[in-house]
């Protein structure tokens, strides 16, 4: 088999944390039941000084930094999913690009499709490493996502991103499969020139979350010709704690093969992060030999999935040379719902 | 603001990068880079090597600033620090993610990117180096 797939890979998470509890009781609620119902228990907060572009460069940079050997002109396309870019014109990747000394020969993209934009970008990458066009690829799932004040979304929606390194040289994990599975579903949706998104309610369980996600991992398992228990690892999107348990249940895996990957409970909705992030979390203790399924889901809708082999090489990747995902989750700071409402920029400032 | 653009745009080099300069004739690093030495003048002509700096250093001293200026008034109050560079250069950057009690003279920091200002809701962002504690 041909060896393509995750290079290397690194991850940023904004150390402030807001509790539910605290949001709650803002609103008159109850946050020991809305931690209990939702399966989180607090979130990430950028500070006023982050956005997608600072998170997706620090992903970047962690990533480069595990890989000494890979200079970055060699770089040949940056795609970040989002759907909190900066700018609505003036493309997230030129920035990364800049930043990291890939530029000027390299192609560039942002890409938007709620929280899959970054799953979609690794499958760009496969195609181009594939074809012969470029020897890196890096894609990248990183936001800072907002919620209404008062919207259900606000105990979730957080901030954090991932990035990866897609190559055919010192491959850690082999990609051996991957498929999409998409349709016309208007579960959630953000107007453009809207600041905080819409919803539509309950209807975002069944017919959108379950049916994309088990229709896409059921497909990519007869792909694969594998079941459920041929898989050590299992990430699935995260909007909450309680979704991605329940869809793994009903596909036959176990907790134990999803626990490394579920980040949400102490994170929140990374949006775009939140495959990705659970996927680096299940690298920073993947052995040779390991076998990884992913699936993401994106509003709107659908779902990208991978199948996923860890390599010898991954024992040769410098991976202390960046923070895991147990070390950015525990380095932590609380703030209060006034501290969060300037750092998210609630109170718009003339 | 307009002309912030032009200005930002032309440092992007040094705001990501830490794009230096060093005189080959005496070894000196120059942060923001020089079109020569001023310790070795016109020896140094053609002699000004670019280099690209670690971002690591520490802390010399620093401040906690209440009142910002134009563009920073959102963010206060921030720390100041006046930080040494490995490389040797002194530079005037903020300090983030760091409880300010816990900001000491003498503490190891490294660059982190992030936004440093913005025209407005409707102008430019800047981005660029700040400083957190070396772990
Ligand atoms: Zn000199």
């Amino acid at each position: 088999m041909e060896e393509l797939g995750i290079v290397s890979y690194g991850s940023h998470i904004p150390r402030y944390r807001i509790k539910a509890e605290v949001i709650a009781a803002v609103w008159g609620k109850d946050g020991a039941a809305i931690s209990r119902g939702l399966g989180i228990f607090e979130k990430s907060v950028p500070s006023i000084d982050q956005d997608t572009a600072t998170i997706s460069v620090e992903a970047l940079r962690a990533a480069l930094k595990r890989c000494t050997t890979l200079n970055p002109t060699e770089i040949g396309a940056i795609y970040v999913g989002s759907e909190s870019h900066p700018y609505a014109v003036k493309p997230t990747g030129t920035i990364v690009g800049e930043a990291i000394g890939a530029t000027p020969d390299l192609m560039v993209a942002d890409y938007e499709f709620a929280c899959k934009a970054g799953t979609a970008a690794i499958q760009t990458c496969i195609g181009f490493v594939k074809a012969g066009m470029i020897k890196y690829g890096v894609a990248i799932g990183a936001d800072t996502s907002q919620a209404a004040p008062g919207d259900a979304l606000e105990y979730s929606a957080s901030a954090g991103g991932a990035a990866f390194i897609i190559g055919k040289n010192n491959v850690i994990a082999t990609i051996n499969h991957t498929l999409s599975y998409t349709t016309d579903t208007p579960d959630f949706w953000r107007r453009a020139e809207m600041k905080y998104p819409s919803h539509g309610g309950r209807f975002t369980g069944q017919p959108a979350y379950f049916k994309h996600i088990t229709n896409c991992a059921t497909k990519l398992m007869e792909k694969a010709g594998s079941k459920p228990q041929d898989y050590t690892y299992a990430i699935f999107h995260q909007p909450n704690g309680k979704f991605p348990v329940n869809v793994a249940k009903k596909l036959g895996f176990t907790i134990d093969q999803v626990k490394q990957g579920l980040m949400v409970p102490y994170i929140g909705n990374t949006y775009s992060g939140a495959s990705m992030i659970g996927l680096a979390s299940v690298l920073d203790v993947a052995k040779p030999g390991d076998r990884i399924f992913m699936t993401s889901y994106g509003s709107g809708a659908g779902s990208d999935g991978f199948d996923i082999t860890v390599t010898d090489t991954i024992t040769k990747l410098a991976r202390e040379n960046a923070p895991t995902i147990a070390q950015l989750v525990a380095d932590k700071e609380y703030v209060d719902y006034g501290q969060y409402t300037k750092m998210t920029n609630l109170l718009f400032w003339e | 603001m307009k002309e912030g653009v032009a200005r930002f745009w032309r440092q992007i080099p040094e705001r990501y990068n830490f794009m230096a300069n060093k005189c080959e004739s005496c070894d000196r690093v120059y942060f923001p880079p020089r079109e020569s030495c001023p310790y070795c003048r016109r020896k140094s002509i053609g002699k000004m090597k670019k280099t690209k700096l670690s971002g690591k250093g520490e802390v010399v001293t620093y401040t906690i600033v209440h009142i910002g200026p134009e563009g920073f008034e959102e963010q206060t109050p921030y720390p100041i620090a006046i930080i040494k560079l490995d490389e040797g250069p002194y530079i005037t950057a903020q300090i983030v993610d760091c409880p300010f009690d816990q900001i000491k003279i003498g503490m190891k920091v490294e660059s982190t990117f992030r936004k440093i200002q913005q025209d407005g809701h409707t102008g430019a962002i800047y981005y660029g180096y700040k400083f957190k504690q070396r772990k």
